[in-house]
């Protein structure tokens, strides 16, 4: 059986340019919140698909490579639809024009797979049909009795066979297929099966270029004084002692920009001074010699104190419905039973392995751009202003990203960049510290969350309200749609699970502390606390946390079976080994279903040891397993970092952690041991970069009460009394 | 400021440099050999992680003035054409994602063979939790060290 599939408008077409078979795809705009109008063109190309003379294919993409692999799970989409040989196929550069292209360029919001999963295997079908037409005819055969074969084109009865690269010529002069026809999962080559990564090779011998690599001739590297009071500016500085230091060229003042304005990704910076110099420890000699004096402005005066007092007071008052089922006061004054808890989260920190940093070369006639960054449409746009240049002078180079995870959506680095190349008249790198990249991140939300539920005399329950006080990321970009930030309520406003009488509350709290999309955005927190609660529910009705939840989703099939999947392959239900205890919890984020069960112990001085993790995840389609486990175990180590160990606190307007030190990382040797199962699926694409995070800190929490009876309501967990 | 001598993956190297600038730097910024990292500078996360004298050490806190007429190898020197042992078990496992930690782990793992060809789960856990990996790589770094120390 195939699979025809009907094209509403032209999705690619071959493009004349070039040697070789070239086909221009257009991909549809990201699933996020930024998305915009679709370009007016009916054709605006934004990946391609190259098959060069010699058999080599090259699958061009506009996606950032961070370890999340999407680029990889991409060409797959492409090699599987062409049957290409996988060792011939190759990554081209991340295209360089985002101003040109016809979707913003913003690897984000787990949406690279999801937005291309049909395009891309179209478009390497449409190939594929073209080289059979070639060799049919070649052959003077009916195509119908042709094959593509792993780089090859079979003729079925003769057995003659020629490969891609013999025709590659002719292909490139015939049209290009409306309706290519898309291959039966059945038959399926790589989607589905554990292909190896085409990042890997260079990411063993120090090959893989990342932004903090970029070398250009002449180039200045520059180290950033920042004030560390949020909102702060600089009031004087000792130019003349910097430049004492050997190496030292310029010092040049940069100014705050708040970021207040609204729009695409607008960029925020601290006001500071730059020493620019010839080597990064120049710099950095020359920067501790700037004694620089601030005016620390409105912000000198908050804590994390002051901030959890504001949240508690707001939260007295209703906020704004995102979800209202039935009647939930009534339901509650009617509960046989009620439970209320407040639960808290810390404002967290990205923590890229790869601190942040960019290169910028202004020109007169343009300006150049090497950046790790998540958003080349925002790097663009930024570089263009602060160049003073049209924006399709701007060429962004995107390199390998030492990990992004929400951070390099963010283009203050290469404003940095773009005005410090252009007040020296040469290209430089501005490097951050470890201490500058703790101390302005733009942080994942701090939030509190007060809950009440009821359960009825037979122990089912009845109610569920829940109130969530935060600062509001999407603030920055504009006012608010119906006062609602959906990125505060995803994974609270959504809870899958059926209670008769339900309530969702937002309410805002207007904080100064910058504020950015961390990895599975609000599910990090709505997971911990809803799942927390639900567990709490679970002990007032007297029933086991899996059963209860598994009866409150009959309604949700797709959600039962990844639970009951987790449950089963982690032994829920029978005796946890001596010691340890057992917590389970449930996520959908970004499109797809995760529950993980965590086995967890105390050990003498009080401290968390989990030992084991049980994920089932239903993400739609499987493209690369091998990908998919990777990305549950690292999203597992992202939440359990932050679980355990994460806080970023203020006092006097600053915040006060540093480095690892005092930022702790998780650490080889409290590593779990993570299983990872799919539930087979034919549900829509979902994400996988992202979903992975969410159970982990509630399956932990759920998992410590179980085995010592006390409830975790706020984050990190520290040590156990 | 005097030359400071030292040899870099085999080669003599000559270096004129304020001789408390981390090696580090020297190795990136001097001598163009950028595999190796810059995670924290505080000798905390082992991104920077090179060889001297055979010694696993982290670089960000070694001043040059600490290689003066040493050998230094570097993840650019663990091998040719990606042949050690390591770096098979990189690729059979599949280990990096975002790679930036994956030289300083690569040269932990380095010296921790050159030392202890068989490594139990505990001689890993001691050698290896100096390098963070903000990705999650662990489980299968663990892998593919227990892979190369049985060399398949
Ligand atoms: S950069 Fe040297 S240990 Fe982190
Ligand atoms: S692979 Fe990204 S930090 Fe280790």
């Amino acid at each position: 059986m195939s699979t025809h599939s009907d094209l509403s408008r032209r999705e690619f077409l071959q493009t004349a340019a070039g040697a070789g078979l070239v086909l221009a795809i257009h991909l549809p705009p990201p699933l996020r919140r930024d998305v915009r109008a679709d370009s007016a063109d009916p054709f605006a190309p934004n990946a391609w698909l190259a098959i060069a003379p010699d058999g080599t294919v090259t699958v061009t993409m506009d996606r950032s490579e961070m370890g999340q692999g999407a680029p990889t799970a991409l060409a797959m989409l492409v090699a599987e639809e062409l049957e290409a040989d996988w060792a011939t196929v190759r990554l081209g550069t991340t295209v360089e024009n985002p101003a040109a292209w016809s979707r913003r360029m913003l690897t984000g919001g787990s949406s690279s797979v999801r937005t291309s999963y049909e395009p891309l295997r179209k478009a390497g079908a449409a190939a594929r049909e073209m080289l059979v037409a070639a060799a049919a005819a070649q052959w003077g055969v009916e195509p119908a009795t042709c094959q593509a074969r792993q780089g090859t084109v079979v003729h079925t009865p003769s057995g003659r066979s020629l490969p891609y690269k013999a025709l590659v010529a002719t292909a490139a002069t015939l049209p290009v297929p409306a309706n290519p026809t898309l291959k039966p999962p059945a038959e399926f080559r790589y989607l589905g099966k554990r292909v190896k990564r085409l990042d890997t090779p260079l990411k063993i011998d120090g090959s893989a270029v990342f932004g903090l690599d970029v070398q250009v001739p002449g180039m200045l590297v520059a180290s950033i004084q920042r004030c560390p009071v949020i909102g702060g500016k600089v009031k004087r500085y000792d130019a003349a002692k910097a430049k004492a230091h050997p190496g030292v060229r310029h010092v040049v003042e940069l100014p705050e920009i708040p970021g207040t304005g609204g729009g695409f990704f607008p960029t925020r910076t601290a006001a500071g001074v730059a020493v620019v110099a010839d080597t990064y420890w120049q710099a950095l000699q020359g920067r501790r010699a700037l004694e620089v004096e601030w005016d620390e402005g409105p912000n000198a005066g908050l804590s994390s104190a002051g901030i959890s007092a504001l949240f508690a007071q707001l939260a007295v008052q209703p906020g704004v419905v995102a979800r209202k089922e039935g009647e939930p006061d009534a339901a509650l004054g009617a509960a046989a039973k009620k439970i209320a808890a407040v639960y808290e989260v810390p404002f967290l920190y990205h923590a890229t392995m790869e601190p942040m940093n960019a290169t910028a070369h202004v020109r007169s006639d343009g300006c150049d751009v090497w950046a790790p960054t998540q958003n080349q449409t925002g790097a663009q746009a930024v570089a263009a202003q602060y160049a003073g240049v049209p924006i399709e002078q701007v060429r962004v180079h995107t390199t390998f990203l030492g990990g992004g995870f929400g951070r390099r959506a963010e283009t203050d680095f290469v404003a940095e960049a773009v005005q410090l190349s252009k007040a020296v008249g040469a290209p430089v790198k501005v490097i951050w510290s470890r201490e500058d990249d703790v101390q302005h991140g733009f942080y994942r939300p701090a939030s509190y969350h007060a809950f009440a539920a009821g359960v009825d005399a037979a122990g089912a329950p009845t109610a569920w309200t829940h109130r969530i006080v935060a600062p509001a990321i999407l603030a920055r970009f504009g006012p608010l749609q119906d006062g609602i930030d959906r990125t505060t309520v995803e994974g609270a406003a959504n809870l899958p699970y059926g209670f008769p009488n339900l309530r969702v509350e937002q309410t805002v709290a207007d904080l100064p502390v910058p504020l950015g999309f961390w990895r599975s955005v609000g599910s990090s927190h709505n997971a911990f606390v809803t799942e927390s609660f639900v567990d709490e529910v679970a002990v007032a009705a007297g029933k086991d946390p899996f059963e209860l939840r598994r009866a409150l989703l009959a309604a949700q099939p797709r959600h039962r079976a990844v639970l009951e999947l987790a449950a089963q392959k982690a032994g829920w239900g029978t005796p946890a080994p001596a010691g340890r205890g057992r917590g389970i919890a449930l996520a959908e984020s970004f499109g797809s279903i995760v529950a993980e069960v965590a086995e967890v112990s105390l050990e003498s001085g009080g401290q968390v040891r989990v030992h084991r993790v049980v994920c089932a995840v239903d993400c739609g389609p499987i493209v690369n397993p091998d990908t998919i486990e990777a990305q549950m175990q690292s999203g597992v180590v992202y939440g359990l970092t932050a679980a355990l160990y994460g806080a970023i606190t203020i006092d006097k307007g600053r915040v006060q952690q540093s480095n690892f030190n005092d930022y702790p990382m998780l650490r080889l040797r409290e590593m779990p041991a993570v299983e990872t199962y799919i539930v087979p699926s034919d549900a829509k694409q979902g994400g996988m970069g992202e979903p992975g995070t969410p159970p982990i800190a509630p399956a932990v929490c759920n998992a410590i009460f179980a085995l010592t009876g006390k409830r975790i309501r706020k984050l990190p967990i520290g040590t156990i009394a | 400021m005097a030359p400071i001598h030292l040899t870099v993956n085999g080669k003599l190297r000559t270096v004129d440099v304020a001789p408390d600038t981390p090696l580090l730097w020297v190795i990136r910024e001097h001598l163009g050999l950028t595999g190796t990292k810059f995670g924290c500078g505080m000798a905390l996360c082992g991104a920077c992680t090179v060889h001297l004298n055979g010694t696993a050490i982290r670089s960000c806190v070694t001043p040059i003035s600490a290689a003066a007429g040493k050998r230094v190898r570097t993840i650019e020197g663990l091998s040719r054409n990606q042949s050690h042992p390591l770096q098979r078990a990189w690729v059979a496992e599949d280990v990096p994602q975002c790679g930036y930690c994956q030289s300083g782990q690569l040269m932990s793992a380095a010296a921790l063979l050159a030392k202890t060809p068989h490594p139990t789960d505990a001689d890993i856990d001691e050698a290896m939790s100096g390098n963070i990996c903000r990705c999650g790589t662990y489980q299968r770094i663990r892998a593919a060290i227990h892979r190369a120390s049985k060399g398949v």
